[in-house]
This record gives C-alpha cells, sequence and structure tokens, in this order.
C-alpha cells in the first residue's frame, strides 16, 4: 500500500517537475503578449464598443467585444409608455436609418390590432424605409475610407447623404429622428414636389455609388487590404446568426423584404438581393454598395406607381392592443430587426423584446479576429458595420 | 565656385546669425505654406468643402491661430512617462529638418554650408527623426504610441534603402555628391548637344524620381504609408499623448520635413534652383549672375510647391497600406526597381 502511494508520489512529482520545466521553458521562448483595449473611447468604434484584444506583436491571439456602455434599457422603456410613444424611442435605436426602426413596431401592433395600414401608407412607408437605408449605407461607404486611412470619401458621403436627410425631412419634419410612423398609417401625407425632388436626389446617390466605385471599391490599396480579410464562411455566419448584408456577403441569399409577406411594397416592385461568394471584407463593402443601387431603384420604382388614398386606417383614438404576443422582423439597414411584443390589452406594451441586427452581427468578433492584424481588426470591424445604439439598446 | 555671399565682410557672429535666421525662414515657411495651401485649402476643395474662411482673407490667417491655439494648450506629461525622453523626443524629430535644410542650395551664393558629401549627409539626418519618433512612442507609456513607434521604425528604415538607391543613380550621372554641383550638372548639361532646357535628371532618373518620391512619402509618413500615425487604429500613434506646444513641434516637423524633402527632390531630379545655363551663356559657376540668388530661391520654392502638392495629393486619396504589404512593397519591388536602375544608369554613363 505504502509503496504504490509512495510510487504515485514518485510519478506525480516527476510530472510537476517535467510541467515545471516546461513552462520554465515557455516563459524563456515566449514574448510577452499585450492586452489591448480598443476603446471604450477610439476613432474606430463609431461610439462606446470596447473590443479587448490580446495581442503577440500585432498579431491578436484573442479578442472579445466588451458592449454596454451606452446601454439605455429602451426594453423596460417601453414598458412605461403607450404605443404610440414608443415610436419616439426605437428612433434611436440605429440612428443613422431612424425611420427604418419605427416600422417593424408598428407592424407588430398593427398585427395585433389585425389592422392594415391603407396602401399609400404602405408605399410611403416602404419609401422612406429605402431611404433611411440610403442614408444609413451610404455613410458606411464613407466611413469605409476613413477607417482604412482615406480621408476624402467620407465627406462625399455626407455630402450626398444630406440631399437624403433633407427628403426624410421634407416629408417627416425630423432629420433623424422622424417619429412619423402611426399604427395603422403615418402622421402625415407626402408633402407637394416630393415626387420630383426624390428622383432628381435618387439620380445623386446613383452618381454617388458610381463616385465611391471609382474612388474606393477600385483602388488597389483598397483591395488589397480588403480581399481575403475576415473571411467568414456560410455555415459559420448562419451559426452565428448573422443578418443583412454580412450574411449576403457570405452567400446567403436571404433578404427578408423578400422572403416574408408584409404589408409593405417590396415584392410590388421589381428588385435584386445581392450575394456575394467571398463573404470577406471586400464581399461586405460590395454587397452594401450594390444595396444602395437597388434602395435607388426601389425607391424610383415606388415613385412611379404610388396609389392614391387616405394615408391612416380608422382607429379608435386611444389605442389599446388587445391581448396576444406578435413577433415582427423586417431586413433594416444593418439585418434583421424585430420587436417581440407581448400585449395585456393596456395602453403600452406588456413586454418588448428587441431583437437588433448588430448586436448580434457583433457575436461572431471572437472567432473573426482570432490570427488577425491589428490593422486588420479595424478592416474587419467597418466591414461588419454596426451602430453603437443598435448594439446597446 | 565663388564664395557665399555670406561670407562676404561679416564677422562671425552675424554670419552665424544670418545662417541661423535663415534656417527657420527655410524651415518654417515651407511648413507654413504647405500647411495652407495643401492642408487646409487644397484638401478642403477636394473634399467639396470651404475649409476655413474666417481668420483673414480666406482664411489665410488660420495657421497663426491655430498656432496660438496650441500654445495656449495644457503641456501634459503622462504619469509614467519617461520624462526627459518624453520632452525631447518632438526636438529630436524637429532637428533632424533643420538638418536636412542646412545641404540644400538656395542659389548660386545662397547655401547654408556647401558640403561635398552633401547627398551622403542628406541620406545619413534624415533617419534622425526616426530615433525620435521611435523615443516618443517608446516614452508615451501607451500602447498606441508603442505600436505606432515601433511601425515607424520599422518603416522608416524598409524606405531609407529604396531612397539611397535611387539617389545613387543621380550621383553616378552627375558624378558627385554635392549638391550645388548636381545642380550645376543638370542645368549645365545638354541633351544630345542640345542645350535648350539643360539635362534635369527626371528625364533620364524618372524610375529613380519615382521610387525617390514614393520612398518621400512614406519618410514623411503621408498617406499610403501612415501607418505609424494611423488615427483609425492607433488614435494617433506616436503623437497620441502630445499636446500643446510638443505636439506643434511635431507638426511643423511633418510640414517642414515635407517641404525640406520637396526642394531635395527638386535639387536632385529638377535642376533645383538653376535655369538653363546655355539661356544666358554661363559656362562655369562663377559666371552665374548675382541676381539668381535672389530668383533662384523663387524657383527653388516653386518646384517644392508643385512637389508637395504631388505628395499631398497622394495623401488625400488614397487608403493606407498593412504593415507587412508596406514592407513587402519596399523589399520586393523599390529595392529590385532601383538595383536595375543602377545597373542600367552605370552601364550607360560608361558607353556615353
Amino acid at each position: 500500500m505504502t509503496s504504490t502511494e509512495s510510487l504515485i508520489d514518485r510519478r506525480q512529482l516527476s510530472y510537476i517537475a517535467a510541467q515545471a520545466a516546461d513552462a520554465r521553458l515557455n516563459v524563456e521562448l515566449e514574448t510577452e503578449g499585450m492586452t489591448l483595449n480598443i476603446g471604450p473611447q477610439h476613432p474606430a468604434t463609431h461610439g462606446t464598443l470596447r473590443i479587448i484584444a490580446r495581442l503577440d506583436g500585432e498579431q491578436v491571439v484573442w479578442a472579445e467585444p466588451s458592449c454596454g456602455y451606452m446601454h439605455r434599457g429602451y426594453e423596460k422603456l417601453t414598458e412605461v409608455r403607450t404605443y404610440p410613444q414608443v415610436t419616439a424611442l426605437v428612433n434611436r435605436i440605429d440612428w443613422l436609418g431612424s425611420f427604418a426602426n419605427e416600422v417593424p413596431f408598428i407592424l407588430a401592433a398593427e398585427k395585433l390590432m389585425e389592422i392594415e395600414a391603407p396602401p399609400r401608407a404602405q408605399w410611403i412607408r416602404t419609401i422612406l424605409f429605402e431611404l433611411s437605408r440610403i442614408a444609413n449605407v451610404s455613410l458606411f461607404l464613407g466611413d469605409l475610407g476613413v477607417q482604412l486611412g482615406a480621408i476624402t470619401p467620407v465627406f462625399m458621403a455626407f455630402r450626398d447623404r444630406e440631399y437624403v436627410l433633407n427628403l426624410i425631412e421634407g416629408a417627416t419634419g425630423g432629420r433623424f429622428h422622424p417619429n412619423f410612423d402611426r399604427i395603422g398609417g403615418l402622421k402625415d401625407d407626402l408633402p407637394a414636389g416630393f415626387v420630383d425632388e426624390t428622383r432628381v436626389v435618387m439620380k445623386k446617390l446613383r452618381n454617388f455609388c458610381d463616385e465611391m466605385e471609382r474612388l474606393l471599391f477600385g483602388n488597389e490599396i483598397f483591395q488589397s487590404r480588403t480581399r481575403g480579410i475576415g473571411v467568414i464562411p456560410k455555415d459559420v455566419a448562419m451559426q452565428y446568426g448573422l443578418s443583412g448584408a454580412n450574411l449576403r456577403a457570405s452567400g446567403v441569399d436571404w433578404d427578408l423584404r423578400r422572403d416574408q409577406t408584409l404589408p409593405m411594397a417590396w415584392n410590388k416592385v421589381d428588385w435584386k438581393v445581392w450575394t456575394h461568394p467571398d463573404g470577406d471584407s471586400f464581399a461586405r463593402c460590395w454587397v452594401r454598395l450594390q444595396e444602395v443601387r437597388e434602395s435607388t431603384r426601389i425607391v424610383d420604382q415606388l415613385l412611379d406607381a404610388i396609389p392614391t388614398g387616405p394615408v391612416m386606417a380608422k382607429v379608435p383614438r386611444i389605442i389599446k392592443v388587445p391581448e396576444g404576443e406578435a413577433w415582427v422582423s423586417t431586413e433594416n439597414p444593418l439585418g434583421e430587426m424585430g420587436y417581440y411584443l407581448v400585449s395585456k390589452g393596456d395602453l403600452g406594451p406588456f413586454r418588448t423584446k428587441i431583437r437588433s441586427a448588430s448586436f448580434n452581427n457583433i457575436s461572431i468578433v471572437p472567432w473573426v479576429l482570432k490570427g488577425v492584424y491589428v490593422p486588420d481588426i479595424i478592416t474587419i470591424l467597418a466591414s461588419l458595420y454596426f451602430i453603437l445604439g443598435d448594439i446597446d439598446r | 565656385m565663388s564664395a557665399s555671399l555670406l561670407a562676404a565682410d561679416l564677422p562671425y557672429w552675424a554670419q552665424a546669425l544670418l545662417r541661423v535666421l535663415g534656417g527657420v525662414v527655410a524651415v518654417l515657411l515651407p511648413a507654413g505654406t504647405i500647411v495652407y495651401v495643401f492642408l487646409f485649402k487644397m484638401m478642403s476643395f477636394m473634399q467639396s468643402r470651404l475649409g476655413p474662411m474666417e481668420a483673414g482673407p480666406y482664411g489665410s490667417l488660420q495657421l497663426f491661430a491655430e498656432v496660438g491655439k496650441w500654445l495656449q494648450k495644457e503641456d501634459i506629461t503622462p504619469e509614467r512617462a519617461d520624462r526627459f525622453i518624453f520632452k525631447i523626443a518632438p526636438l529630436v524629430v524637429l532637428a533632424s529638418t533643420f538638418l536636412l535644410v542646412a545641404v540644400v542650395p538656395f542659389g548660386p551664393d545662397a547655401w547654408f554650408t556647401d558640403f561635398e558629401a552633401g547627398v551622403f549627409y542628406m541620406l545619413a539626418v534624415s533617419s534622425v527623426s526616426v530615433l525620435g519618433i521611435l523615443i516618443a512612442g517608446w516614452a508615451s507609456a501607451n500602447k498606441y504610441s508603442l505600436l505606432g513607434g515601433l511601425r515607424a521604425a520599422g518603416q522608416l528604415i524598409a524606405y531609407e534603402l529604396p531612397m539611397v538607391l535611387a539617389v545613387i543613380g543621380v550621383i553616378i550621372q552627375a558624378g558627385t555628391m554635392n549638391l550645388q554641383n548636381i545642380v550645376f550638372a543638370q542645368n549645365a548639361g545638354s541633351m544630345f548637344g542640345w542645350d535648350g532646357l539643360g539635362n534635369p535628371f527626371i528625364l533620364t532618373q524618372f524610375v529613380g524620381f519615382i521610387i525617390f518620391m514614393i520612398a518621400v512619402q512614406a519618410e514623411l509618413t503621408q498617406t499610403p504609408f501612415d501607418m505609424p500615425i494611423a488615427e483609425s487604429e492607433l488614435v494617433s500613434g506616436y503623437m497620441t499623448e502630445y499636446s500643446g506646444f510638443r505636439f506643434l513641434t511635431f507638426f511643423i516637423a511633418e510640414f517642414a520635413t515635407a517641404g525640406v524633402f520637396s526642394l531635395i527632390a527638386s535639387v536632385l531630379f529638377l535642376g533645383g534652383w538653376g535655369i538653363p545655363f546655355a539661356w544666358f551663356g554661363w559656362d562655369t559657376m562663377d559666371d552665374v549672375d548675382g541676381w539668381m540668388n535672389v530668383v533662384g530661391p523663387l524657383i527653388m520654392v516653386t518646384k517644392m510647391m508643385l512637389l508637395s502638392f504631388v505628395i499631398m495629393w497622394v495623401r488625400f486619396s488614397y487608403p493606407r497600406f498593412r504593415e507587412d504589404q508596406l514592407q513587402r512593397f519596399a523589399w520586393k519591388v523599390l529595392v529590385p526597381v532601383s538595383l536595375v536602375n543602377i545597373m542600367i544608369t552605370a552601364i550607360l554613363k560608361v558607353a556615353f
């Protein structure tokens, strides 16, 4: 008995000694890593995202996003608001394409109330939805240049986004936070001259896309910085629940605007869902560029055939949503955005779950950042395109 | 070669004073001009905006406002910084600019030092700024600064070599390392017997000129090669922790060096201060008329603006390389091409 114990002891001791020798060797050979906190205040995080990256030289060994620095508790706040008040809150989730945030919430409430907006309201909703997508993604295209060191494209993006914001302001009264969508329709009809003005602006935006293609996408340095960087294969993208252009750039042909029947006007017009087989940073940027073009096409066609009629269905003055649960999601500029609405028949929601695209999109960051270099962290984060308000709701 | 104008009948202290004043003007004037004309105005026009418009006519006094702002700012030293090294680092970088300008000839007699190994000296002191940047990055006690400083060291050392090799073609052709004599060789030279334009080396050494300008772009850490600063990655690289006057020193050094390198490039490749000597029938350096001491600097400034326009144009148009791509570009493209250039130049020099 004692002999076996001592045998084990001896074995253990020799094992421990070998381990210790290995560890010493490792300590001698390996360089000490460095932990780099990118953020919460950093020029590349457009807000307060923090990426904790453990570096070996300039190579990332391990990285993790740490979010919540800007959490505003919108899910909880909706519980103490009435339904019409909630749209003012959810405007602020994705602040670059704010009208698109209102739509799924309103659609969920309408689904519970079993009413549908009149056709004209649906078409105007779709037009404003696509305008906010253009405003959002065109800024992405400019910002991409800044992240990669080219400072000129962003000013062109700001210049042309201004036209779109003017349109949104003309129609809704708010440049960034329209708060225009109502249960059962819209606050107002379109202003006079909106249609002609929009056609002109859409032409400008198509020029902007061509300009971006020449200035940025055709640039050899840009291509060498983005091609093959941060490749996300199809299956990994689906496992991590990516959505929007990030998913389509990995070759998954999935667009909620086409694959879902909602009371919106997307299925009334002819447009194309762009995908890219590569799944790298360039593919994600390229897909977004094509989406801006498609959006201008959608808006143009919607303007051609906009129906007449009222913009508001018959709804009671005081909106009480009947008891029940509803889930509606739409293809927002950043990806799939949905609201799970639980109603107990009160003036406000009992519980709201907001599924925002960026929160799921950055969940892939630890996977995709492993082994890349520090400059590529920025490329990959820029091409994944998140908005802080959309991560921390 | 005629004696320097400054050497004529002046006591030593007056000469020294004049040279110091001249050096300050030669460093600060190009820096201010480049910052206002290119950084403030041209960049704004390229980006569909107006730039500064309020301070002075068309914002021409904006620079003074900026300098005033920087001087008022608090001079912060990080707590864990290596204080002495942190404080001298910007001065080391600026000193490199002053050392560079010392060999640039501005006219037949308007120069600071007439140095036989001028090109050699120029290439040597341009590396001093690397030291300043490296110690700035290290002494800041900041991870971004450290990464920026190390990147700068790797990059600037990698691009020293193509720059040296690009200049060797000029040295072979001119047969001298004295910058004044290189100017003379270009303006007194002829192309196949026709001397109406002299023989500016950009025509025969255009490969060397392109490599030299790329290397200058990298030495100045301007945009396709601005990883040491890389504001979207490393906040501001080695300059992150600097504020107030010390940041201003870095800023002046950056643009003054752009000006001085443009001056050197115009001396090496564009004929420097000279106009083709055949126009006025000058044969040797002593024949050159005295008024060239006034016209020469103006010609130099014109050429400097032209070349720094190219530098800034590239800066505002391109995204930046990654560190490994930059090294690959230096070692696998620029160095072999410049070696081939040297070989061809040497063969042709012997042949003709």
